[in-house]
């Protein structure tokens, strides 16, 4: 393999790893601060992607009107549809508003997944602190089908494509980007959003647990629950806001992903399994073993898929997270950075 | 003769030296209570001699054998049974099954695939285990959960449990903690009629000094870790280095 | 009777009649009756039932007793259907030998499994289990199924799926015996058709060769259930910790109950097989799994009956309900004024047909929040409301069993 083969497959780790850390990391914060399970965490990412299929659903709805100017072949009068948004902004900005509609619609995303994530966790996981965590996995696991469920209602049983805006749905010359001649790569340039996008979230979780007293209290009710809870400090109010921003990491996570891959209501059990792993072999609760575990099996998948690993081992592109999960967890029992006694009962 | 003996042990938490250099020998046939302040390393020293801790030196001996590296079914199983602290029972079964577990433990080893068998078919252990309830004074409640208990309840059937093994040595951690004062007597009571009837070997941790007095042949004295005093219960009260660990003078 | 107590001979006598009468019981309705699609008493899904139940058994005496919630059950589904199709394709189409081959298999298999994610608990148990299984999974669908050692389509035959051709060796095929599954020439597909007045009951010998192997499974999870086994299973579930202090050593139980439970699934797959021949990946799949912890959690964990009515509340589910279109709603609610039947037709439409796991979903959480013991579990307490008081005044309780409170 020469410099620029890897420098793709690092580009490519990269990629898969900042959605495995953006939706481990929400995973793992609900864990660590709420002690609790969610299997329905893929489902939320999901119902991000969909909140970029609604938007541009939304904004095309259109106003059918006849053009008797033009004729289709049968030599009846056209019908054209015509995006409302057209109509009230003119052509130029209506169309530019419909193209942009996958970054438009994190503002969409923001205040959905807020109101999903408060009423989520006020309506249900509140009332399964105390239950065993199979329980937990259980109801959330039934809610992630009943999720799903309702997408495929809405939306159909197929892939809703939504296209990144155009003057981003290209390639970019990595080498030019950074500066150096000497590369000869070019990867397609929403991804490379996507990637700085994931580093942006990551970076304003990180910040804000660190830098803020609410950051703080929450860091330190992951520590210690019941200390904190004996602070009389209303922890309980702080884990929901916790939760629900958890949620609002995995929609956007979700809402950014759909130009990489179309949505289709089976999205958040494929993510499911593959963020659960992520967040064990990170160690539960821990946040940056999350992230590091994200991009160190991002990686590993970009490189176990190019043909010079699948020549040595045939298949390895489909086993490898699964064979790194079962080493790490067998080596170290709590993940890269997990806790002692966490989840040990 | 000595059946437990301790020596040298040490073990760190970080930077918390929880035991310091303790050496111990238990009498065969005798109590034997070690008591200390909060924190002095008590229940960390049974942890040591459980399994549930290796400590960083000395050495472990029991009956002639090492208990430092084997699991703690195999300590269980060459003798030495444990009562925790805060009662560890299976919460969900009944008394009777509770007990039943440890009888089957005692006669079929740690391990054996009985499934062809009915459980309550296998009368020398259901009526084993009926008896040490009758003796414990659980009988009538042998067909609750053990969970509905309680605490004190279930302090004792977590010694029934023990009992029901016939153990060469029994550890006891606190088992009077949160009890009545009659609830204690009784469970004084229970204790001296067990030495009495069974002779078997007592390590008990104890903060009621009337339970150490009335019970102990002799008793050791743990604070921060280390053994500060130890002697028959005569000695130990006159003892001014007790005194001064239970008042807590900071000094080191 | 069989060594049980009277309780369980009962329930177990109950089970087998049913079970029995189930190509009658299953078919209340008229063949020509507009109700006739409710019926489930045709040979393909009454084999599923059955089999899914045996499935569903095995997986609670891993998870109902030790609490041990593996997520990757269906990889040894998965490689007892595969078992037997190669014996099938090795020495011909009698199932007895494949039927044996795949819990053999599924046994090994889940001996390495076993031992390997048991040495953790919890969800890192789960997640290993989960692990393995997707990995035997994406393993199946490629790799093994690539041609290998000389062999066309390798162990699994990848995305086609593995089946019998007529150049596969099938070495004691007689000329005599039918070509396709039979038991010492008893075909699978053989079906007794009982015309009674308006209905058809259709008796299917590929069933009753599962319903008996069922009855049989089920009696050997009673006696675990009963057993000193049993017993120190479900001490681990509630404290383990305190089991190993007790002198037993809980890892080879738990590994007992992983294999046990591993071989039910092997034969789960292996009768799959044998009623069909075909087996494909995606037995293997997470899904897979995910469907035998919702059957056991449905009907209830830890409980006898509970896991088989989940897998038969499931499988029926699946396909009558998933059956129910627009038409079928429109036709039921037309009594009702049209926009109100309308209103009602389009709320349902949603929960049938195509829908149906909206249903299950809703079901399953409805079941983990309200019931956590299940259906059965509910069951079992609402008859303790109604009838424990009198019970009580009247004698005290039977000194009968001590495991009398996993009863039912
Ligand atoms: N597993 C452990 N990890 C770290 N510190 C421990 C652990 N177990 C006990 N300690 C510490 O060791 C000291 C002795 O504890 P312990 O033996 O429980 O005291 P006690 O004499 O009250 O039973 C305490 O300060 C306790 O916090
Ligand atoms: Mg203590």
């Amino acid at each position: 393999m020469d410099l620029d083969a890897i420098l793709l497959q690092v580009l490519n780790g990269l990629d898969k790893g900042s959605a495995y850390a953006l939706i481990a990391l929400g995973l793992t914060l609900i864990f660590g601060t709420l002690g609790v399970v969610n299997f329905a965490h893929g489902a939320l990412f999901m119902v991000g992607a969909f909140c970029a299929v609604s938007l541009e659903r939304l904004l095309t709805i259109s106003q059918i009107s006849i053009d008797e100017s033009k004729t289709d072949f049968l030599g009846n009068p056209l019908e054209v549809e015509t995006p409302y948004i057209e109509m009230w902004f003119g052509e130029a900005i209506g169309q530019g508003i419909i193209d942009w509609s996958v970054p438009l619609a994190i503002l969409l995303t923001i205040p959905v997944m807020l109101i999903i994530g408060i009423a989520m966790e006020r309506g249900l996981i509140k009332h399964f602190y105390k239950r065993p965590h199979a329980d937990q996995i259980l109801v959330t696991f039934g809610l992630a089908i009943v999720i799903g469920e309702i997408i495929k209602a809405s939306f159909g049983a197929t892939e809703n494509p939504v296209a990144a805006p155009a003057a981003l749905a290209r390639v970019t010359d990595v080498g030019a980007l950074v500066g150096a001649d000497t590369i000869n790569v070019t990867y397609p340039s929403w991804r490379l959003i996507y990637m700085a996008f994931a580093a942006v979230v990551i970076g304003a979780i990180f910040a804000f647990l660190q830098f803020t007293t609410f950051g703080m209290v929450v860091r330190a009710g992951m520590a210690d629950r019941e200390t904190v809870g004996l602070l009389g400090i209303d922890i309980d109010r702080r884990f929901t806001i916790m939760f629900a921003i958890a949620a609002v990491v995995a929609g956007l996570a979700g809402v950014m992903y759909v130009p990489i891959k179309p949505p289709s209501y089976e999205l958040g059990m494929q993510f499911l399994v593959i963020s659960f792993v992520v967040v064990v072999v990170g160690g539960m609760g821990s946040l940056p073993g999350a992230v590091a575990a994200g991009f160190l099996l991002g990686l590993l998948e970009a490189f176990a898929s190019t043909e010079w690993a699948k020549d040595i081992i045939p298949g390895i592109d489909q086993i490898i997270i699964y064979v790194v999960a079962i080493i790490i967890l067998l080596t170290r029992p709590r993940g890269l950075m997990g806790r002692k006694g966490v989840m040990e009962e | 003769m000595a059946i437990l003996q301790v020596r040298n042990v040490s073990k760190r938490f970080g930077g918390l030296q929880a035991l310091n250099d303790v050496n111990l020998s238990v009498e065969a046939g005798t109590v034997h209570a070690i008591i200390g302040p909060n924190g002095a390393g008590k229940s960390t020293l049974l942890n040591c001699f459980v399994g549930r801790l290796i400590p960083d030196t000395g050495t472990v001996m029991f009956d002639g054998k090492s208990l430092l590296g084997i699991k703690p079914h195999q300590i269980n199983q060459i003798g030495v049974s444990r009562v925790f602290q805060t009662p560890e029972i299976f919460g969900d079964l009944s008394l009777l099954e509770n007990v039943m577990i440890p009888t089957f433990a005692n006669r079929d080893g740690a391990f054996k695939v009985n499934w062809w068998k009915r459980a309550d078919r296998e009368s020398d252990v259901q009526e084993h285990a009926e008896a040490v309830l009758q003796e414990i004074g659980l009988y009538e409640k042998r067909h609750e959960i053990a969970d509905a208990m309680s605490r004190g309840d279930k302090r004792r059937l977590e010694m029934a449990m023990c009992l029901s093994q016939d153990p060469k040595l029994l550890l006891l951690d606190e088992p009077t903690a949160g009890m009545s004062r009659a609830d204690t007597n009784a469970t004084i009571d229970l204790l001296k009629r067990l030495s009495e009837t069974r002779g078997l070997t007592k390590v008990i941790i104890e903060h009621d000094m009337h339970v150490v007095f009335s019970l102990a042949n002799y008793i050791s004295v743990l604070a921060q870790g280390t053994v500060i005093a130890e002697n028959t219960p005569e000695l130990i009260k006159g003892d001014p280095r007790v005194k001064e660990a239970y008042l807590g003078t900071e000094a080191e | 009777m069989f060594g049980l107590n009277r309780n369980d001979t009962l329930l177990l006598i109950f089970v087998a009649i049913i079970t029995f009468a189930a190509p009658i019981l299953m078919n209340p309705f008229p063949t020509e009756s507009s109700l006739a699609q409710f019926n489930a008493g045709y040979p393909d899904l009454m084999q599923r039932f059955v089999i899914f139940g045996i499935f569903a058994i095995g997986f609670n005496i891993l998870f109902g007793l030790t609490g041990y919630l593996s997520f990757g059950h269906a990889a040894f589904l998965g490689a007892g259907s595969y078992a037997c199709v190669w014996m099938f394709k090795l020495f011909g189409y009698n199932v007895l030998p494949g039927i044996i081959l795949s819990v053999i298999v599924a046994g090994i298999l889940s001996v390495a499994i076993g031992y390997i994610s048991l040495r953790r608990s919890g969800i890192y148990f789960s997640i290993l289990t989960l692990a393995f299984a997707q990995m035997s999974f994406a393993l199946a669908y490629s790799v093994l199924g690539q041609d290998m050692f000389g062999l066309q389509g390798g162990l699994t035959n990848g995305e086609t799926g593995l089946q019998v051709y007529t150049s596969d060796p099938q070495i004691f095929h007689s000329e005599a015996a039918p070509n396709l599954p039979h038991l010492f020439g008893l075909p699978m597909r053989e079906t007794w058709v009982w015309e009674y007045g308006a209905w058809s009951f259709q008796f299917n010998a590929g069933f009753y060769l599962c319903a008996i192997i069922m009855l049989v499974v089920f009696y050997m999870s009673i006696r675990i259930f009963r057993s000193p086994f049993g017993m120190m299973l479900r001490a681990i579930k509630t404290n383990q910790n305190r089991l190993n202090y007790t002198g037993v050593n809980t890892r080879p139980y738990a590994l007992a109950a992983f294999v046990i439970s591993g071989m039910y699934a092997g034969l789960a797959g292996g009768l799959l097989s044998a009623m069909d021949p075909l087996a494909g990946a995606e037995r293997m799949q997470w899904t897979a799994s995910g469907e035998v912890v919702l059957m056991t959690i449905l009907g209830g964990a830890g409980t006898l009956i509970g896991p088989v009515l989940g897998a038969g509340l499931i499988k029926y589910f699946e396909n009558i309900f998933s059956k129910i279109n627009d038409a079928i709603l429109e036709g039921w609610f037309a009594f009702l004024p049209e926009t109100i039947g309308d209103a009602v037709v389009w709320v349902l439409h949603f929960f049938v047909g195509k829908g149906w796991h909206l249903t299950l979903g809703l079901m399953f959480m409805i079941v983990v929040i309200f019931l956590p013991g299940g259906l059965v579990g509910g069951l079992v307490q609402g008859a303790k409301r109604l009838f424990g008081g009198r019970r009580r005044k009247n004698a005290p309780p039977p000194s009968a069993s001590p495991t009398s409170q996993a009863a039912e």
